[in-house]
């Protein structure tokens, strides 16, 4: 274990990190290379690797198949935006004080991802009582059950349950496209993620991936520890759909968030390598601009992301990354690191 | 008069129509080594899920230091002081053998979801007590050098011995141990059952153990308990036993 010593210098390592990173952004951003093009990219690729770091802690350390997770985005996505909307109409009819949009937005997000948390113990309790491809039925129910209720919902768009008729968009949605907030936020979710991983929280959970019957065997209540995780990876979901909602364009779609989405993002996972941050990061950046590269062929996109997967899985089927992790810190000292344990500090290379 | 660590009256449970295990009475003191023992599919194994919790026993009952275990969780058990191994060595093998260790105190662990994620001065204190704590308990085991090691790329010898090494972290009084000899070459069960000797002083721990090994069996328990279909058939001494012609029947035919 490290002694104090180490810990603060990587603290101040990974903070050094985060500042770079940042600074870079606003270089590139105050050369006016930053326009509202590559802002749709950036935000999109800031909340595919939330959404992709929090089901690789389904995926790649519980190892549970979770098929519905554009699910609790869509629920986070929802309700941050009725919320946020909510605040903005009693702040125009007065009936409460003006509050700053940021101030709103992070209500939203709050909001929005607990919402999700909570759909995700509903779903969970229920659903990790299956494992493998039960579980990835299950959840992918889950997922499309979510999306066709929010699709009828009279406040969210749509007619009423009764009604039969499709919805239509939630409109008028705060905008929150401030780059530099949303990258923040993005560093701070990962870095919670990698804190629990690196956690007694995270070995539980890779010693139940491994081994059920012995981790129970071991004292670990394994229910526990697999529906924390799912309601975990669950509330950030909803922090990304949070994000979704507020990106710019003003309106939610139920649409958007098809099991297709889901499927994405477990790609996503696969490719950058379970139980992997970091892999999880480059592939949730490298799939959100692969496609925006290929935009004069978007109609292959698809057979791109085919075709990679086959090749990654082909000739690295344990994903691009494995479960190595990138650590600057190291990267600094160049200490020869042991291939058994990999380390890394807190959030860095996260966007 | 030592202390009855784990007591098992009338014991059983049925698959069915089938009864694996029937009356099955135990009573196991405090530092005691007892040996189960029975041909194949004798229900040997199917004792100790019932002891852990796999199985619920359908009959009878069994307490652990006077506190009744039946139809306790399997992570409950362990934490009231009931600790295994397996048959087939089951370790956590894509993580290192320091962690592997580290899992089973986990139950005793106090910090919670938001001291971990804030990193709090408490988290870390209890990172570096409960790592020392397993490095000390590797120790006794020669496993410290190897704590880096992922648990998978361990000699087979030192997988069994890390996996009694777990078992022991959960601080349990009463250690089952599920043929911990199998598949180890005469040189790697005297080292065993050295080990065994030096856990049993070491942690003062009462001991069932299942053995095909009839060496190691005779060599270190005190007392034996051999069940064929699923019922006791005889009980007593390691000299005793191997003289029963119950015992001699059940192994070699009639």
């Amino acid at each position: 274990m490290d002694n104090q010593k180490v810990r603060t210098k990587k603290l101040l390592v990974s903070l050094v990190g985060v500042g770079v990173l940042m600074l870079a952004v606003f270089i590139f951003d105050s050369l006016g290379m930053m326009d509202n093009y590559i802002r749709g990219i950036f935000i999109q690729s800031c909340f595919a690797i939330i959404m992709v770091t929090s089901l690789n802690l389904v995926m790649g350390y519980l190892g549970q198949i979770a098929l519905g997770h554009a699910g609790f985005m869509a629920v986070g996505a929802y309700t941050s935006a009725l919320v946020t909307k909510a605040i903005g109409l009693a702040i125009k009819a007065e009936t409460m004080a003006p509050i700053s949009p940021m101030l709103q937005f992070f209500i939203g997000i709050l909001c929005g991802a607990l919402a999700a948390a909570l759909f995700g113990l509903i779903v969970g309790i229920p659903a990790l009582r299956l494992r493998g491809d039960y579980l990835a039925i299950i959840t992918l129910g889950f997922g499309e059950i979510i999306r066709v209720v929010i699709q009828n919902l009279p406040f969210a768009g749509g007619k009423g349950l009764a009604s039969g008729q499709a919805g239509q968009a939630l409109i008028g949605i705060m905008r929150m496209n401030d780059i530099y907030v949303i990258m923040l936020v993005t560093m701070v979710c990962v870095g919670i993620m990698i804190a629990f991983v690196r956690s007694k929280f995270g070995r539980a959970i890779m010693a139940i991936r491994d081994d059920d019957i012995a981790s129970s065997s071991t004292g670990l209540n394994t229910t526990y520890y697999k529906v924390l995780t799912f309601v975990f990876s669950a509330f950030f979901a909803g922090v990304a759909g949070a994000i979704y909602a507020h990106r710019g364009l003003g309106t939610l779609q139920h649409s958007d968030f098809t099991f297709l989405k889901s499927t994405e993002y477990v790609i996503m996972v696969v490719l950058g390598g379970m139980g992997s941050m970091t892999g999880a990061v480059v592939a949730a950046i490298t799939l959100s601009v692969l496609p925006e590269a290929l935009r004069a062929f978007s109609e292959y996109r698809m057979l791109v992301y085919s075709v990679m997967l086959i090749l990654v899985m082909m000739f690295r089927p344990t994903g691009l990354f494995g479960s190595y992790e990138f650590s600057l810190y190291q990267l600094l000292t160049k200490r020869r690191k042991k291939a058994v344990e990999p380390e890394q500090t807190a959030a860095k290379g996260d966007n | 008069m030592p202390e009855t660590i784990l007591k098992a009256t009338n014991l059983g449970i049925a698959f069915g129509g089938l009864r694996a295990v029937h009356g099955f009475a135990i009573d196991i003191k405090e530092c005691e080594l007892v040996g189960l023992i029975g041909p194949n599919g004798a229900g040997k194994t199917t004792v100790f899920n019932l002891f852990t919790g796999v199985y619920k026993p359908t009959e009878g009952t069994f307490y652990l230091g006077g506190h009744l275990m039946n139809g306790k969780k399997t992570h409950e058990i362990v934490a009231a002081g009931i600790a295994r191994t397996f048959q087939n060595i089951r370790l956590f093998k894509k993580m290192t053998v320091m962690e592997n260790v580290l899992i089973a105190f986990t139950k005793d662990m106090k910090s919670n979801l938001l001291s971990s994620i804030l990193r709090l001065g408490s988290f870390w204190k209890e990172e570096e007590s409960i790592r020392q704590k397993a490095l000390e308990l590797l120790a006794v085991f020669n496993l410290q050098d190897k704590a880096d090691w992922m648990a998978g790329n361990l000699p087979y010898g030192q997988q069994r011995k890390l996996e009694i090494a777990r078992a022991l972290a959960t601080n349990a009084k009463m250690l089952l141990l599920d043929e911990p000899a199998a598949g180890m070459n005469p040189t790697e069960t005297a080292e065993l059952l050295e080990c065994i000797n030096t856990i049993r002083k070491k942690f003062s721990i009462s001991i069932l153990l299942i053995e095909h090994d009839m060496s190691l069996v005779m060599n270190i328990c005190e007392r034996i308990v051999v069940i064929d279909y699923g019922e006791i058939i005889a009980q007593g001494l390691p000299q005793e036993i191997s003289h029963d012609p119950k015992v001699i029947a059940a192994y070699l035919g009639e």
